[in-house]
């Protein structure tokens, strides 16, 4: 495994909401797909059914941290300062799938942004922008 | 419909998304106040919703889910009759971390409805709503469901179907 598997691993199994909602990821080179499988207690909406956004919005916030972990040794986990959710379509009872652009990273904030898509990566189902305060290993 | 028919109704909506929302269960979600277009609902701490295991504080993403929860509800406490509804866009400021080992609350005003938006204001906190742990501006589309039957979500969207038939 390399160091970015390391981390990435590390990095998510220590998020104890990341394994109450099931997420993990994967890496493909420096490519990083976060995967959310579907289960019944991520459902917000029972009638439809519909993956609570909540959760679909903390999967895309994780993912763009696990993005930020992958890309460099981070000593601590980076703060989130502001996100902003879209939600595109209602997330059905699939599994979800998530990658993360990093915009910009700054010596002390990253601009992120992430996609959430289910059964087509040109249907997404919701996205996310996102500023992180980074607190690198040097400090 | 009476005020106490109002009141009823805002707190059954209440109750049946705590209970019937299998997230909202699963993190042991309290409607505390309802009503007049606002609701306060409260998280309680446990192990599993921590983000950050070195300082134990809990996960920004619960924060997001109860201030989504919140806000949903705080629309429906301003509506006279329930429709369905879904979060358009939702934006949360982080301004502090939450005091590990507390539970967090959640705020929401339902402050303006049209026929089609919903637009909501919500804060988390521990225990001031002037000290906020976060802040969260959502706009919320009125009648989402309409036409769609139950279970509509295990069947692909029509445009989904189209595109899946063409490729």
């Amino acid at each position: 495994m390399s160091d970015a598997d390391n981390r990435l691993t590390a990095m998510l199994g220590s998020i104890p909401y990341a394994r109450f909602i099931g997420m993990r990821a994967e890496l493909a080179g420096d490519e990083m797909t976060a995967i959310l499988p579907f289960s019944d207690h991520i459902v917000g909406n029972p009638m439809l059914p519909a993956i609570h956004g909540g959760v679909l919005g903390a999967f895309m916030e994780m993912t763009a941290l696990a993005q930020l972990s992958v890309a460099e040794p981070l000593k601590r986990q980076p703060r989130t300062i502001d996100i902003s959710i879209e939600y595109l379509r209602s997330g059905r009872p699939l599994t979800t799938y998530a990658r993360a652009k990093i915009i910009k990273v700054g010596r002390r904030i990253a601009n992120v942004h992430v996609q959430a898509w289910q059964e087509q990566r040109a249907a997404p189902i919701a996205a996310l922008r996102g500023h992180f305060l980074l607190t690198s290993t040097e400090d | 419909m009476s005020t106490q028919n109002a009141a009823d109704q805002h707190r059954l909506i209440a109750n049946t998304m705590n209970e019937g929302s299998p997230q909202a269960r699963a993190l042991g979600f309290e409607t505390l106040e309802i009503g007049d277009a606002v609701a306060i609902l409260k998280v309680p701490y446990r192990p599993e919703v921590v983000g950050d295991p070195e300082t134990g504080v809990i996960a920004g993403g619960v924060v997001t889910t109860l201030l989504d929860h919140a806000s949903g509800q705080a629309v429906h406490a301003a509506l006279t009759q329930w429709t369905s509804i879904a979060t358009l866009d939702l934006r949360i400021d982080y301004m502090r971390p939450a005091e590990p080992g507390r539970d967090v609350l959640a705020r929401a005003h339902c402050y303006k409805v049209t026929r089609s938006v919903a637009f909501v204001r919500a804060v988390a906190y521990e225990d001031d709503p002037d000290n906020p742990v976060a802040a969260a501006q959502a706009a919320f589309m009125l009648d989402s469901s309409a036409g769609k039957k139950p279970g509509a979500n295990f069947k692909p969207p029509r445009g989904q179907r189209e595109a899946g038939a063409k490729a």
